[in-house]
């Protein structure tokens, strides 16, 4: 039998593992159904489901084609399974690669930025799972409105450092997408709900202007 | 059987849901732990990759967790421990369940008793996030190749393209923090808390680059983000 690669490999586990996660995801509301005899009907959950799933849907197969080519394959994987892409997975991956001196895409890419995801994924879930455990002694202490500011500015905390690493290697490419984004959101505020929808609309200005000066021979 | 959103055994479920995809985790780890020594990676490379990430991990968990405490005030806990967890993230969870109570007439202010409320919100936060877990498996081989044949044909732009990518997802973020500016004084906090996160990271670099202090590279990211975040604590009292 042909031996296959490491690659095809990730493939295959990375299938059977997220596609287990899909059935174990199921598995609570279909056993919390069974176990209290309480099937919601169809009427709520479709009209529940009509305020939600066009947009998430949506954003979830713009996540995968903005993400995937970030991540690499078993990070792919690992990442759509246990979530919070944007505010972590993503900048833990690419901030672990560059750190490495290792690029999305390469065979040393691909082992980093796994690693990096699938810590992150372990560590987040620990924090989650002893903070529910010492919810009771925690709760005042997490939200006591004096720390409350720290947890509100988490995103500009966050970006505020990645841009100056990656901002400032790639000025040229950065300011179009950037000056687009500041104007937009003064423009029109309310935007700040649907920044996943954005996120996309940002690369491809950036894949843009990038293209633009390369062909010029500037980058 | 009476119903109640803090009930053993949904915690029995969400915690078996959960120990699953630290298995997952942990399996993806190992793998690549192991790839990378056969590619000839430094291992102490791999572990400080480990420690850095962990560490930088900490501060967007504990808000995450901060989701969690919200969400239980009407689902109980083991829904949204499961929730936040496992794919999701506040901001799908917190609509997908005001959407079902909008529906359902009922208000978000208490604690849910009526079972068929309870999984009616379940089944809408499981059907609304999952066709992320079929669009991978469905595309990544076609996006991969679509990027490998990129590369193939002009690597320096195969590159760029990435690189144009993820700026263009810093854009967005940073594009965000000006939405409150028209609120006030009050609307250029997350802008100063951003400058002082991007300080922190530029001292960061002169001291990686000028001092020769290699060791702080790993560092830099969480230390600019706790740094920017107990600075928000600090400023929010005195311009709000």
């Amino acid at each position: 039998m042909k031996k296959r690669s490491y690659e095809e490999m990730t493939h295959i586990y990375g299938r059977i593992w997220i596609l287990s996660a899909l059935g174990m995801i199921f598995s609570y509301p279909i056993i919390t159904c069974i176990y209290y005899g309480a099937w919601p009907g169809w009427k709520p959950v479709l009209q529940g489901l009509l305020g939600v799933a066009p947009i998430f849907w949506t954003v979830g197969l713009i996540e995968v084609l903005t993400f995937v080519p970030m991540l690499g394959t078993a990070s792919s994987y690992l990442a759509f399974v246990t979530g919070n892409l944007t505010n972590l997975k993503v900048p833990a991956a690419l901030t672990a690669m560059e750190n490495a001196g290792t690029k999305p895409g390469t065979d040393e890419g691909e082992v980093i930025s796994t690693i990096a995801v699938a810590t992150s994924s372990i560590v987040t879930t620990a924090v989650i799972a002893l903070g529910v455990a010492l919810l009771v002694p925690l709760t005042p202490l997490l939200e006591n409105p004096a720390i409350k500011p720290a947890f509100d500015n988490i995103l500009p905390a966050l970006f505020g450092g990645l841009a100056v690493v990656y901002v400032s290697k790639n000025w040229k490419i950065a300011i179009a997408p950037l000056v687009f984004m500041v104007v937009l959101f003064l423009l029109v505020p309310s935007l700040s709900g649907s920044v996943g929808v954005l996120v996309p609309v940002g690369a491809l200005i950036a894949i843009g202007s990038a293209r633009v000066l390369y062909k010029k021979g500037k980058l | 059987m009476k119903f109640h959103p803090n009930a053993s055994i949904l915690f029995i479920l969400a915690g078996a849901i959960i120990v699953f995809v630290i298995a997952q985790s942990l399996f993806f780890l190992i793998r690549a732990y192991r790839r990378g020594k056969e590619l000839g990676i430094d291992t102490a490379q791999m572990r400080r990759t480990m420690v850095s990430t962990a560490i930088f991990t900490i501060a967007p968990a504990v808000s995450i967790l901060l989701g969690v405490i919200t969400l239980s005030k009407f689902l109980g806990l083991p829904l949204p421990w499961l929730r936040l967890s496992v794919i999701g993230a506040i901001t799908y969870e917190l609509p997908a369940a005001t959407s079902t109570a909008n529906a359902l007439g009922i208000s978000l202010s208490e604690t849910i008793t009526d079972p068929q409320v309870y999984t009616a919100i379940a089944w809408v936060m499981t059907l609304g996030i999952f066709p992320g877990l079929l669009w991978v498996p469905l595309f990544i081989k076609k996006i991969q190749g679509g990027l490998m044949k990129i590369k193939n044909k002009d690597g320096k732009w195969g590159d760029i393209l990435m690189t144009a990518m993820f700026l263009g997802m810093i854009s967005a973020f940073l594009g965000m923090v000006f939405s409150d500016i028209r609120s006030g004084l009050k609307g250029w906090i997350p802008i100063f808390v951003l400058l002082f996160s991007a300080l922190l990271m530029g001292i960061c670099g002169i001291l990686i680059k000028k001092c020769n202090m290699k060791w702080l590279e790993n560092y830099a990211l969480p230390i600019s983000m706790l740094g920017a975040m107990v600075f928000a604590v600090v400023i929010t009292p005195m311009i709000g």
